[in-house]
């Protein structure tokens, strides 16, 4: 076990690398350049020029490219153009909120979705799976960005339940229940959509496992129901259902991007979208690696809890 | 079915817990501390430091945190003296000795002297000052015609300029000219912009990144006690979400509201506040090939579009029918005699077959949105259907704001006819000066991207901006607005009125022509 993690966090490297280089080529080639950005209407050739020499922007790219990943090998993330500071400091200080955020809406998509699978599954054709598969299907539908606005618009401007935006009260907030009162709408938001895959997953894999011979055995032996469904079942179907889990934590923390904007959540979505339209590369690059970084770690996490279930996978 | 009551005790619990937190956060209100005001911005600053930044949104914290040697005289855009007491301008326009007032003291507890001036200056301008590495300074250049500042003694500084420069007053009351503590410029270096620190109304307290500025007051100020103990500036990117903050009272105050979200704020709960600013909206028209290089066909294009409907229903009358190319706000500068371009569309066919042209193909670049731009989108395809009834055959290519401005700048020959494009300035020189002149075609490092070249408006524009007599300066400009609106380089189109909204215990509040927002004097109930 101890050496295939070693394998894995190896092979991370060159997957990390290639979303660098991607990355800052993809940024280069888009129209526009960070200096344009930042003058906007006072760019003339003359102060373009004057502030890419000022920025190390006149070098050529390739140079630049490794210039930075030189910099990273020294722990040094480089310096944001448009936030003038450094890159690291700003990623430290937005990434507890995303974290947070996506760390609740993963666990809402995980419980609820596995648990209204089961129950899905359990009840097959039932009143309560068709109310359950209605109900995911709709989840699935609507857009994240638009339910939040409409949750907005519902819960905190029309029953004021909740605040608007942002992450703590201004003033005399900052503890938990301040934290969870604006946590709430953001993270559900965030969380409908994975909730709903996870479900549908979770049912079929659950259906798959009920037909087995062995739950039929344990149903003779006269096991109680619930841990025929609990403990053998739900053991079983767990396998495949963790990647599923690793895939809806990608998708929870891309989707973390417009319910920042939306919610103005103070996370690393919201600033990555503010970086890539000034055209700031080094906060982009800094960006995406970490939440690259993250991505690639908890699929490892993800790969090694399967294997630790089903040990038949390691081999 | 015990699995059924085990998995259904479970949700109901769940739901219990959800609902139970919903109804405690009922207590929960949403309105915001007394004496501090909150402020919605549309989006976070990118430093505090003034030197340092181009964008409205943070002029608007920057101009409560600092101060500059002059600033625009309220509900005006004509300098007043601020850190200055007095000034003295030599006969030939290029010495300014500046006065400054005695006593007033930077955040940190030392003086604002001249030799604070001078470092501010420097900085910028001197690429072996040992600070100047805090840069980059991309709006430096409005103090490229500073040639030596000098510290005659500890209230007296002189700029001595390499030509007469007209303008000089007006960008040392812009941000880029405010004045910034040297001790703590060299204490933080690069993280100055973090660690603000002025000598304005307002002291810097906190930022944290995305959530809000906080501000407090500065009870010893020169200029008279400031009304809130505290302002606290929060990004909110999203319009809607600002509407929706301001709606349940998150926020006191907001900017740039949306036009559409404007009939929400009616009643008497809140205040809407507008004031015309030094904006002009406009479609610069290629002048060297194509239809526009006659100067009918310009003319035709000015008539042809319906501005009042683009202003009146597209903008929601959020913005006013623009008649040349100065902006009203620039009163002492304005002509008043222009009249706009009618919509005439009878006269604008009339013009065509005048100039001999007749179902004219253009390329028109519009953007998706930018700095001042307004609803550039909607505008356009509103401007195209007006194109279309007088008989162009417009085609619209779009792009986003970046890459926008990397094809217009450089110039439309070859590429297009017509562009989208507007300036927000703080002087009448600068816009045509940049945007007019034939010394200011996209070669010669200009914005003169539809290659406009009339040599009476370069002289008269040559002339004004070395002129230092305020009267002279305003004949000039007024002359050359006549000029230019009957050459009709560009089809002037809108001049933006900036709002903002207040709630009803927000009081004294005022938006200045120059979309700064200055909260000295405000105060909550």
């Amino acid at each position: 076990m101890g050496r295939y993690i070693l394998f894995r966090a190896a092979a991370s490297v060159p997957v990390l690398l290639g979303i660098t280089i991607i990355v800052f080529f993809i940024l280069s080639m888009i129209p526009g350049d960070p200096a344009t950005a930042i003058l906007g209407s006072y760019a003339t050739p003359e102060n373009v020029a004057r502030l890419n020499a000022q920025l190390g922007l006149d070098r050529p790219l390739v140079q630049r490219y490794f210039i930075w990943l030189g910099n990273l090998l020294h722990g040094d993330l480089g310096r944001s153009f448009s936030l003038n500071r450094p890159v690291i400091d700003e990623i430290l200080e937005r990434f507890n909120a995303t974290v947070i955020l996506s760390g609740l809406a993963f666990l809402i998509c995980s419980v609820f979705g596995v648990a209204a699978g089961v129950i899905s599954a359990i009840r097959q054709y039932g009143v309560l799976d068709k109310l359950i598969t209605l109900t995911v299907l709709i989840g699935i539908s609507v857009p994240s960005f638009f339910l939040g606005m409409m949750m907005i618009l519902y819960f905190a401007v029309s029953l004021r339940w909740f605040p608007v935006s942002g992450m703590y009260a201004l003033y005399g907030g900052g503890d938990l229940p301040d934290l969870i009162s604006h946590l709430v709408m953001p993270a559900t938001a965030l969380a409908v959509v994975a909730t709903g895959v996870v479900a549908r997953m979770s049912r079929s894999a659950m259906l798959e496992v009920l037909r087995l011979d062995f739950i039929r055995t344990a149903r003779a032996k006269g096991v109680r129901e619930s841990r025929v469904v609990l403990r053998h079942a739900l053991r079983h179907a767990i396998v495949s259902i963790l990647p599923i889990l690793g895939l809806q934590a990608g998708f929870v923390l891309s989707g973390a991007v417009y319910i920042e904007i939306v919610f103005q959540w103070p996370g690393i979505g919201r600033m990555l979208v503010d970086a890539i339209l000034t055209r700031d590369i080094m906060l982009v690059q800094g960006g995406v690696l970490f939440v690259a970084a993250c991505y690639v770690l908890f699929n490892i996490v993800v790969d090694v809890a399967q294997i630790w279930l089903d040990p038949r996978l390691g081999r | 079915m015990t699995i059924m009551k085990t998995v259904g005790r479970t949700v109901i619990a769940a739901l219990a817990f959800a609902l139970s937190l919903g109804f405690t956060l009922v207590s929960v209100s949403a309105s915001t501390p007394d004496n501090v005001l909150v402020v919605g911005q549309i989006a976070e600053p990118k430093s505090l430091d003034p030197a340092t930044v181009t964008a409205v949104n943070d002029f608007r914290i920057l101009m409560n945190m600092y101060d500059g040697l002059v600033r625009y005289k309220d509900g005006t855009l004509e300098v007043e003296p601020a850190l200055a007491e007095s000034w003295k301008i030599s006969a030939d326009g290029t010495v300014y000795t500046f006065t400054l007032r005695s006593g007033i003291t930077f955040h940190d507890g030392t003086a604002v002297d001249a030799e604070a001036v001078k470092f501010n200056f420097d900085r910028m301008l001197d690429e072996s000052h040992p600070q100047h590495d805090t840069g980059p300074f991309p709006l430096s250049f409005f103090f490229s015609a500073i040639e030596d500042v000098k510290v005659i003694d500890g209230s007296t500084v002189e700029f001595t300029l390499n030509a007469p420069y007209a303008p000089f007053l007006s960008n040392l009351a812009y941000p880029t000219g405010l004045i910034a503590s040297p001790t703590a410029i060299r204490k933080s270096g690069k993280d100055f912009g973090r660690n603000p620190v002025g000598s304005g109304a307002f002291r810097f307290d906190s930022w944290k990144a995305n959530e809000a500025v906080v501000v407090s007051r500065n009870d010893d100020y020169w200029d008279g006690k400031p009304g809130s103990e505290a302002i606290v500036f929060r990004p909110i990117t999203d319009g809607n979400t600002r509407v929706a903050e301001m709606l349940s009272g998150g926020i006191d105050m907001m900017v740039e509201v949306p036009p559409v979200s404007l009939s929400k704020f009616s009643g008497s709960d809140f205040s809407v506040v507008e004031q015309a600013g030094p904006h002009v909206w406009f479609l610069i028209l290629n002048a060297k090939e194509g239809p526009f290089a006659n100067k009918l066909v310009r003319q035709a294009a000015n008539y042809a579009i319906n501005k009042k409907a683009i202003v009146e229903d597209v903008l929601e009358g959020t913005a006013a029918i623009a008649a040349g190319p100065t902006p009203p706000a620039f009163a002492w500068a304005y002509n008043e005699s222009l009249e706009p371009y009618p919509y005439d569309p009878a006269k604008a066919r009339a013009l065509l077959q005048e100039a001999g042209v007749s179902s004219a193909k253009l390329t028109f670049y519009v953007t998706q949105g930018g700095s001042g731009m307004l609803d550039p989108v909607a505008m356009g395809t509103a401007i195209q259907a007006d194109l279309a009834a007088v008989g162009f055959d417009v085609e619209i290519k779009t792009f986003e704001w970046n890459a926008f401005l990397g094809e217009v700048n450089p110039g439309l020959e070859g590429k297009a006819d017509m562009a989208e494009m507007a300036w927000m300035t703080n002087d009448p020189d600068t816009l045509p000066y940049l945007a007019l002149r034939t010394g200011a075609w996209p070669d010669k490092g200009g914005f003169n991207s539809g290659y406009y070249s009339n040599p009476k408006v370069d002289s008269l524009l040559e002339s004004a901006r070395s002129s230092t007599d305020q009267a002279e300066r305003a004949r000039l400009y007024q002359e050359m607005q006549t000029i230019v609106q009957d050459d009709a380089p560009w089809v002037f189109v809108a001049n933006w009125k900036q709002n903002a909204v207040t709630s009803d215990r927000v009081q004294n509040f005022s938006l200045q022509p120059s979309f700064f927002l200055l909260l000295k004097d405000v105060k909550k109930n």
